[in-house]
């Protein structure tokens, strides 16, 4: 089984949820499409959205919502 | 003066300006900083540096707690909250105020008041200053909303009364529209402000944003003249003027006497900003709101009266009168402000934050540079992206242009991507020399020039 590993675009604050009091796009353990919005990168106040490259059965989150993150940082691993 | 150390709870370059202005009258500084900026400039300038939290901002710029105790801790007695984060909290101008200290800026209830934006109309009406057409009060209900809408005709705005700066506002051209909308809105002002509250302005189709600068001492009020912020983009000002160049002089007099007006309204304390918008086809301004606080593109004004107004608002909260009449502030020449970003115009104004490897700054008696920057700095990605404030001064307009753009060709940022491309193409541009401009003519430009 393969796993694939989910990087940051760019330095900044990583979210997990569209808005505080919303919930995730993803739970952890979650099966993924290519396409799903897994989160967002917060970059001076302007946010980029991270998108899965590959599908998988299974998420799981290493980085938390609302952590400091840098570029390249390792946010997610999805099996296949 | 009763002040003598003075905490400053901001970053960035208006850190780095308070700090120039508690030098210049002889006072102490005290930083309080995020982890993410312990190697800031302000931070190095400052004679004492807290740290308050961590990098994200509602766990350290924005902790009323962390910020009083690091005052106490440290002995200063005043905080300049500078613009953004708490500028505009009045409970954090009460704290302040509880905790023995002074703060730099008209106190917890005139902030509540005039931040209040249904609130601050109110008052401009009083005091007999032109409003856009739209409410009186807070919109009891969509139905209320539509009545009104119907009454002043569409396209409308629907804004949120704990909005301003541009945030919270909607703009609607029909019935239909604005019932659909109308939720939507009062449901984000919820999320956003924490208060629903919202009002109706009608949409003043070509307008430029002119705003005058106030200062106020509880007893005596003066204007220091007026800046021309029409170039923005997404509501954001990107360029600042002063004067606002083709003002006729009676309206520029009528404007500036009506924020002076306001300010006596309501004893005003402080440095303050009254924005208009300004219909150049019918000569008609219309009140917006007030700012209290310095606002980000105070040095075109200064440039123009060689007024200080970070020192003179600090003098002001120490207890001293206004050291100034109104017949001493006197406009000299034209200047120009760029703000350099570092987002990428040909990307979408992509903002990058990064190391700065390189930085050259050009330096004469008629330009100012406004920044935290330095070379080997490296700008964090927490906050926003300005990385400084290129000012430019001429004897007038034309001049001002054609030196700035001498100027802009000088001015050296590697390592990050910046607005510089932006207000080169801007300060050559036609358009802009015939001052053919309007909030909307930015959005308008940009895809011809930045695909």
């Amino acid at each position: 089984m393969s796993e694939h590993e989910v990087l940051s675009p760019l330095p900044g604050t990583f979210y997990r949820r569209p808005a505080p009091d919303a919930p995730p796009f993803k739970e952890d353990g979650a099966a993924v499409a290519v396409g799903d919005v897994l989160g967002l990168v917060e970059v001076m106040k302007n946010f980029q959205e991270v998108t899965a490259e590959h599908a998988g059965s299974s998420i799981t989150f290493l980085a938390e919502d609302g952590e400091a993150i840098d570029s390249e940082q390792v946010l997610a691993r999805i099996s296949e | 003066m009763k002040i003598r150390s003075v905490l400053i709870a901001n970053r960035g370059e208006i850190a780095v300006r308070i700090n120039r202005a508690c030098r210049t009258l002889g006072l102490r500084t005290v930083q309080v900083h995020s982890a993410a900026d312990r190697d800031s400039l302000a931070v190095r300038l400052a004679d004492r540096a807290i740290e308050i939290g961590p990098a994200p901002a509602a766990k350290s710029y924005l902790r009323i707690d962390a910020i009083i105790e690091a005052a106490r801790a440290s002995g200063a007695d005043a905080v300049h909250p500078g613009y953004g984060f708490l500028a505009e909290n009045g409970d954090f101008a009460d704290a302040v105020a509880a905790a023995g200290l002074i703060f730099i800026g008209p106190d917890g209830d005139a902030i509540r008041l005039l931040g209040d934006k249904v609130a601050a109309r109110q008052i401009a009406a009083e005091a007999g200053v032109p409003t856009v057409p739209g409410s009186t009060a807070r919109l009891a209900d969509v139905d209320a909303g539509l009545a009104l809408a119907h009454r002043i005709g569409y396209p409308v705005m629907i804004k949120a009364a704990a909005g301003g700066g541009g945030r919270g506002i909607r703009v609607v051209h029909s019935a239909e529209e604005f019932a659909r909308q109308f939720p939507q809105a009062a449901a984000e002002a919820a999320a956003s402000f924490g208060d629903g509250g919202l009002y109706v302005e009608k949409m003043i189709e070509s307008a430029r944003h002119v705003e005058v600068q106030i200062l106020g001492d509880g007893q005596r009020y003066v204007h220091c003249f007026e800046r021309e912020c029409s170039l923005q983009r997404r509501r954001q000002k990107v360029w600042e003027e002063a004067p606002a160049f083709d003002l006729p002089a009676e309206v520029r007099a009528q404007m500036c006497t009506a924020a002076v007006k306001l300010a006596a309204r309501v004893d005003y304390q402080g440095a303050g900003t009254v924005e208009f918008l300004y219909d150049r086809a019918t000569t008609s301004f219309y009140f917006i709101e007030v700012n209290t606080r310095i606002q980000v593109e105070h040095p075109v004004t200064e440039m123009i009266t060689g007024l200080d107004l970070v020192a003179e608002m600090i003098r002001i909260a120490g207890g001293e009168r206004l050291s100034i009449e109104q017949d001493d502030v006197v406009i000299h020449g034209h200047a120009i402000e760029c703000r350099i970003n570092a987002e990428n115009p040909a990307r979408n104004f992509l903002p990058g934050p990064g190391t700065i490897k390189s930085l050259k700054v050009p330096h004469a008696p008629d330009v100012r540079f406004d920044s935290m920057l330095f070379e080997g700095y490296t700008v964090p990605p927490f906050y926003d992206s300005l990385l400084g404030k290129l000012i430019v001064h001429g004897a007038d307009r034309a001049a001002c242009l054609t030196r700035l753009q001498s100027v802009l060709n000088e001015l050296v940022i590697e390592g990050v991507p910046t607005t510089i491309a932006l207000h080169a193409a801007l300060a050559a541009d036609a358009s802009v020399a015939a001052g053919n401009i309007d909030t909307r003519f930015l959005e308008g430009w940009l895809p011809s020039q930045f695909p």
